[in-house]
């Protein structure tokens, strides 16, 4: 695609880990095809100590995105979302070369991945209502549940549908006050990286969204077994990989999303995908007569 | 060192005896302390190595709690914390010490009965060090009528910046003085906070860690903790080379305990490396080389659990500082 006389930039891609952009701590990296196999692009190769480094930011940016407003979640995710938009052909293109789809099925894919955020923006403020109530007790007390987020939640993003997929297993964690180490499609990452350009830049706080790009296999057993990760979404692991995530994921219970069967990512998500990294907190306070 | 050649005593007996001491020892290299500091950073320490590395640094901590909002039930915490650092670990060495404000030291004696972990407190109007002469003694005489072990004093650093080294020698003395049991048991340990961080050049720190040692400091510190910077690797090789000097040229052996913003064991080992190849291995001992730290521990502990379990570790499971 250069135009003669002009030098290639060839490009090198990093991590998105804490708000910032840090190379892997191992410095590898890996080749980039596209479905043709193409060189598109070099990606990281996140290791597991830069899994570690982002379960720290992740862990750090808990207290301070759990603690914001739902009304504010939902207006971050909808800036998201028109950040997104905004790099709409860039987006077509990756997505165009990641799953040898027409152009016009690439834009489709990508107004659909802006939809998916808007759609989940708009249950910022409304998943509250549904998964908390007030209880009738025998007893001069209020009895309130309402919902909580879970923690740090490492997810494993599915190999196909590389934007649409990627965007539809994040939203649902973040919006309800999560924060996350998301490790993208191995296949297509470019995306994913993309995406943390999207991010960085839409007043999301630093280390809501952790991004590694690499190897599902390497990474998933570190995450599934670190004791200060809360949650794990299996959803891009392969059966074998996954059932042994589990195991070690059962090691401090950490919740586990496991979707059973291949997941159509343009069908309307319901809120199983919220709910599944929501807890119930429950208080007695006296009424006081 | 060829200042030595003045026998030490006189040294201390004027102002000028004492410039001329501190003065006459051979400046530091700035650039060449950082990078050596910075090169000795890079080494690494890995399985076996850094295990033994591990249990070490913690057996070298001062677990520290300087807050206004300290109440005796904290106190009582870090006491036990001290004793058994990780509750479900019988292996995981005490630490060296709790540190505290004087009016919390028997207390701290109390919780610790015999268990072998000393109780340090600091003193002398810390952290400013800024009242009379009178009010610093009376202050040691507290802690160390109330157990103390250790007294952790300030200098003051007034004084030392505007040239006036024989007060801070005499007020280091007078100090060292009231750390004395007169008989009735062992006498406290005098650790000399330096402050480094206000202290503004290597040359003051290296000139400060002498003034301290000739005035009869069992230890000398880096750091209030209240003060940015705190320890930082440098200052502490500074301070390393110094009583590695001080006991070339007197023969008395001087401890140094860097204090303050060392948070993560990868920072604690550092330092180990750092003790071991200025001072020697002779510091690397809890009775010569300490750690004043506080959240430093948990992140020890969840190295430690890390290497025996291989998978990373969550401060949830660890006890609050």
């Amino acid at each position: 695609m250069t135009e003669p006389g002009r030098l290639a930039v060839r490009k090198t891609y990093k991590l998105y880990i804490g708000g910032a952009f840090p190379r892997s701590e191992s410095g590898r990296s890996y080749a980039v095809t596209s479905s043709k196999g193409d060189f598109l692009a070099n990606a990281a190769r996140a290791s597991r100590k830069d899994a570690r480094d982002a379960v720290s930011a992740a862990r750090k940016a808990f207290p301070g995105w759990s603690g914001a407003t739902a009304y504010n979640r939902g207006q971050i995710l909808y800036r998201i979302a028109e950040m997104l938009e905004g790099r709409r052909a860039q987006f077509a293109a990756e997505v165009a070369d990641a799953d040898g789809v027409s152009a016009r099925k690439a834009g489709e894919l990508v107004d659909a991945a802006v939809d998916r955020l808007v759609w989940y923006a708009g249950w910022s403020d409304k998943i509250g209502v549904l998964r908390g109530s007030a209880n009738p007790v025998a007893g001069p007390y209020f009895n309130l549940s309402s919902a909580e987020p879970t923690g740090v939640v490492a997810v494993v993003a599915p190999p196909m549908g590389p934007l649409l997929g990627l965007v539809s297993v994040i939203a649902p964690v973040i919006v309800t006050g999560n924060t996350c180490v998301v490790v993208a499609s191995e296949r297509a990452p470019l995306p994913a990286i993309t995406l943390a350009e999207v991010l960085a830049t839409s007043d999301l706080p630093g280390g809501v969204v952790n991004l590694l790009t690499g190897r599902a296999a390497e990474l998933a057993p570190w995450l599934s077994a670190h004791m200060d990760v809360n949650a794990v979404d299996l959803t891009g692991c392969p059966d074998e990989l996954a059932v042994a995530c589990e195991k070690d994921a059962a090691e401090n219970l950490k919740r586990v999303l496991r979707p059973a069967g291949k997941v159509d990512w343009l069908a309307e998500p319901g809120i199983e995908r919220m709910t599944a990294f929501l807890e119930t907190k429950t208080v007695w306070h006296p009424i006081g007569v | 060192m060829s200042t030595l050649t003045t026998p030490l005593a006189e040294a201390a007996s004027s102002n000028a005896a004492l410039r001329a001491l501190l003065h006459g020892l051979p400046g530091v290299d700035r650039v060449g302390a950082d990078q050596r500091a910075a090169m000795l950073g890079t080494r690494s320490i890995k399985t076996t190595a850094k295990a033994r590395a591990i249990d070490l640094a913690i057996s070298m901590v001062d677990l520290t709690t300087l807050e206004g909002a300290d109440t005796r039930g904290k106190v009582r915490a870090m006491c036990a914390k001290a004793v058994r650092p990780d509750p479900g670990d019988p292996s995981v060495p005490k630490v060296a010490a709790v540190c505290v404000y004087p009016d919390l030291v028997e207390q701290a004696v109390q919780a610790l009965g015999r268990s072998g972990v000393r109780v340090a407190s600091v003193a002398t109007a810390f952290p400013s060090g800024r009242s009379s002469l009178g009010v610093k003694v009376e202050d040691t005489a507290f802690a160390v009528a109330a157990g103390a072990h250790e007294i952790d004093m300030v200098i003051d650093r007034g004084a030392f910046l505007s040239g006036d080294y024989r007060k801070v020698y005499e007020e280091i003395a007078a100090v060292k003085a009231a750390c004395a049991r007169d008989g009735e048991g062992e006498d406290a340990h005098l650790k000399v906070i330096l402050e480094t961080g206000e202290l503004a050049t290597y040359d003051n720190v290296r000139r400060a860690s002498w003034l301290a040692m000739l005035a009869g400091a069992d230890f000398i510190k880096t750091s209030t903790g209240k003060v940015s910077p705190a320890a930082t690797l440098p200052v502490t090789l500074v301070m390393l080379e110094a009583v590695r000097d001080f006991r070339a040229g007197t023969g008395r052996m001087v401890g140094v305990k860097p204090a303050g913003g060392i948070r993560t064991t990868k920072d604690a080992i550092k330092y180990l490396v750092l003790v071991n190849e200025t001072a020697g291995p002779d510091w690397l001992d809890p009775a010569w080389f300490r750690l004043g730290a506080s959240s430093l521990v948990n992140d020890l502990l969840m190295q430690r659990q890390k290497m025996a379990t291989g998978r990373y570790a969550g401060p949830d499971y660890f006890t609050l500082d």
